[in-house]
């Protein structure tokens, strides 16, 4: 009898264990619809008397979280609640940087044939996987119907064309190869200005360690992994490292293993051995003097900017990494229409929002990017963002797309990357990059 | 067979759990299993059957092969016989009837209660390898004591062993435990066996030799297979130490990310199986050994 009262014990504790573990899972799902409860009793309350056809909504899923880019997301919430009174908005954004959980709760909810009515991506291959499932709906109709293929460059909408279809509508641009650094510190160095090319700056590197600085600050993989794509497009050139991506550079060649030798000879110079744990912390070893250059995306501006106060030019500075002058390594946020959205209609709205000035007006200024429209309002982009601004709407800068965000690469070759370059951080074996990268398309395409 | 009134009761209550077991625990097995003869990669699940070709491309795969493989071997040692030495070290002292014994007790078992998210970021920083005036966390501790030329890598050391450094957090965490089961163990010992022992007089040392040792050898069996596949299951630890830093990647994590960032669901699938294996190759061993002394008894 005591054998069967511990068997009984023993189910209920498995039991609850699964039970607990189901409502971990579903706990995320639930949370949109609290909220929905919640706005109900004081939004719809005031708005009722606009309200339309009843009870419209639009679920918008992102990662929108952090400091600047939920007042962003507000801003452009609000502006989309004045041009469509009647439909609620229902915020279903899951907290995490560049969408680590967001990324693993939407896939379930994909695969369960439960989509947001619209949800984020990074815009570019990163939709490669969900276009192949025929989770999108081809919104190419809406931008013929909008007018915005004269609004944004033309080598943003060649980076978001997949098969000539375009799935998703792209807020904002933030460019990721930039170098940052301190004017006092290059000044204490007796340097002239940040390097032009990568040979340059293993020059500098090689002065600067002497000095006692580290040359280079590096965080955790990821910022790696962003260093290897400003490093390969400064080494290749836009058009050979474009051809990276769609087949026509070939990994193996001499060219790229050179490149690649180069990132290796920049990461010894870098402090990777003892690497920050995130991308702010090392943009903090730069901003105290201990090390010199950071090469970041230009979501820095925002940390050193505003959580900082440090102002721009005089305490910080920043230049296209070396060799990428006149050149916009690209990735950006968008959104996109699920197949099977509840709200189809409202959603298009939402749509229209994202892609409209007015919204990407609301949105940009807060979370430190510029709209990927060229026809916005300079007067409201400030300090760092008036010159990204400028170079993302002179019609001779290149746009190409960044591996590390998502524009070029599928998520299964950028998983794939990340192996690879594990392995190279661990031996160093350049060749054998290329060929396990290289193999990895073919594999993925 | 007995009349339902004696068993129908006790079945009605169990069976919502055991169904409820059966799906969520052995159907997902089962599943899991499945997907990993299959060559689903994407969002679409595809279920044709290649065999054992995701096995055999994880045996060529240099990543699972040459990290993640040794890699969780020495964790799981390190990690094992650290906490198991260090929890019957505590066990042992606690036992000499010290003042405060609750409190002690309570201080050791503390850490378990800590997420080993939470417990990673703290020892991320404990662990830290800067050097000069960035010295911090361990190294400056130990460089206090008056040892200055002490400094270590930690995980982030170009041996092959760096992931052993992750041992420390985890036996911190667990070691507590495994105190209490041996200290349990030990108070399980009757004073009467001890007494007898010394009556005829044995020494210390062979009292615990021939009387204690032999009466704590399940609560060792126990604690090694808590300890095993805690290990061979950690996943959290190591991701919040240092994300994707192949230093200390194991088959969890390669998992995880193959799965969820890259979709390959086909070969998350075959490393989850493997792990299976793993465990059961630590599981099975017990469950036989118990099994076959509740039969003698």
């Amino acid at each position: 009898m005591r054998r069967c009262t511990s068997a009984v014990a023993l189910s209920f504790a498995a039991a609850l264990l699964t039970v607990s573990a189901c409502s971990k899972k579903t706990s995320p799902k639930k949370e949109p619809a609290e909220d929905k409860s919640a706005d109900k009793g004081t939004d719809t309350a005031a708005k009722q008397p606009e309200q339309p056809a009843g009870g419209a909504q639009v679920e918008v899923f992102s990662w929108w979280t952090g400091p600047g880019e939920q007042e962003g997301l507000d801003a452009m919430i609000a502006d989309f609640k004045t041009k469509n009174p009647g439909i609620e908005v229902i915020n279903a954004a899951v907290s995490g940087g560049a969408g680590t959980n967001a990324k693993a709760i939407l896939a379930n909810r994909l695969q369960a044939g439960n989509p947001p009515d619209s949800y984020q991506r990074h815009a570019g291959l990163e939709l490669a996987d969900d276009i192949k499932a025929d989770k999108l709906e081809d919104l190419t109709s809406l931008y013929d119907q909008q007018g915005w293929k004269d609004k944004m460059p033309k080598g943003l909408l060649e980076a978001i064309t997949i098969d000539g279809k375009i799935y998703s509508v792209p807020v904002n641009i933030h460019r990721a190869n930039l170098m940052w650094f301190l004017p006092k510190t290059l000044k204490e160095l007796g340097l002239s200005g940040p390097p032009k090319t990568w040979k340059e700056f293993l020059t500098q590197a090689a002065a600067i360690k002497k000095k006692g600085k580290t040359p280079l600050a590096v965080g955790p993989q990821w910022t790696q992994k962003h260093l290897l794509e400003t490093v390969l497009l400064g080494e290749l050139g836009p058009d050979k490292y474009t051809g990276l991506w769609n087949g026509k550079t070939d990994w193996k060649s001499a060219e790229v293993i050179g490149a690649l030798e180069t990132f290796k000879k920049v990461l010894s110079f870098s402090d990777i051995k003892t690497a920050a744990a995130d991308w702010q912390p090392a943009a903090d070893r730069v901003a105290d003097g201990t090390a010199v250059y950071f090469v970041m995306g230009d979501w820095l501006d925002g940390y050193w900017g505003r959580a900082k106060k440090m102002a721009f030019k005089t305490d910080y500075d920043v230049a296209p990494s070396p060799g990428t002058t006149g050149i916009y390594d690209f990735l950006s946020d968008s959104f996109t229409l699920p197949k099977g959205a509840k709200n189809h209609d409202a959603a298009v709205k939402w749509l229209e929002e994202c892609g409209s000035t007015e919204g990407q007006d609301a949105f940009n200024p807060q979370k430190g990017s510029v709209p990927a429209r060229t026809d916005a309002d300079k007067s409201k982009y400030k300090d760092y963002l008036a010159v990204a601004l400028k170079d993302w709407q002179d019609p001779s800068t290149k746009i190409v797309g960044s591996l590390a965000h998502g524009a070029v690469a599928n998520n299964a070759l950028n998983s794939e990357i990340d192996t690879a370059l594990g392995l190279f951080a661990a031996s160093g074996d350049a060749k054998a990059f290329a060929e396990a990268v290289g193999k990895a398309y073919e594999a993925t395409k | 067979m007995r009349r339902f009134g004696s068993w129908g009761p006790g079945l009605l209550l169990v069976s919502p759990s055991l169904l409820a077991l059966f799906i969520f625990v052995y159907g997902f097995l089962g599943w899991n299993i499945r997907v990993s003869f299959t060559s689903w990669r994407g969002l679409t699940p595809t279920y044709n059957n290649v065999g054992l070709a995701n096995y055999a491309a994880l045996t060529a795969d240099q990543r699972f092969m040459q990290f993640d493989v040794p890699h969780i071997a020495i964790f799981t040692l390190v990690f094992v016989l650290g906490a198991l030495a260090l929890g019957f070290f505590m066990a042992m002292l606690l036992d000499k009837g010290v003042r405060g014994e609750n409190f002690f007790r309570a201080v050791y078992l503390f850490p378990m209660a800590i997420s080993f998210i939470a417990t990673a970021i703290i020892w991320r920083w404990l662990m830290d390898n800067g050097g000069g005036a960035s010295t911090t966390g361990l190294n400056k501790l130990v460089q206090g004591t008056g040892w200055s030329s002490f400094h270590s890598d930690w995980f982030r050391s170009d041996s092959k062993w760096a992931i052993a450094a992750i041992a420390l957090p985890a036996g911190w965490a667990l070691s507590g435990y495994v105190m209490s089961l041996f200290l349990a163990g030990l108070r399980g010992v009757p004073e009467e066996l001890r007494e007898a022992a010394r009556v005829d007089g044995a020494s210390e040392p062979k009292v615990f030799w021939h009387v204690v040792r032999p009466m704590l050898l399940p609560v060792l069996m126990s604690a090694i297979v808590i300890l095993a596949h805690i290990s061979l299951k950690t996943f959290d630890l190591f991701y919040a130490m240092d994300q994707k830093n192949i230093k200390i990647d194991t088959p969890a994590l390669y998992m995880w990310f193959t799965t969820f960032d890259g979709g390959f669901y086909a070969r998350g699938a075959t490393i989850a199986t493997l792990l299976l294996c793993g465990v059961a190759v630590v599981i099975i061993p017990y469950v036989w050994y118990s099994v076959r002394a509740e039969r003698r008894r």
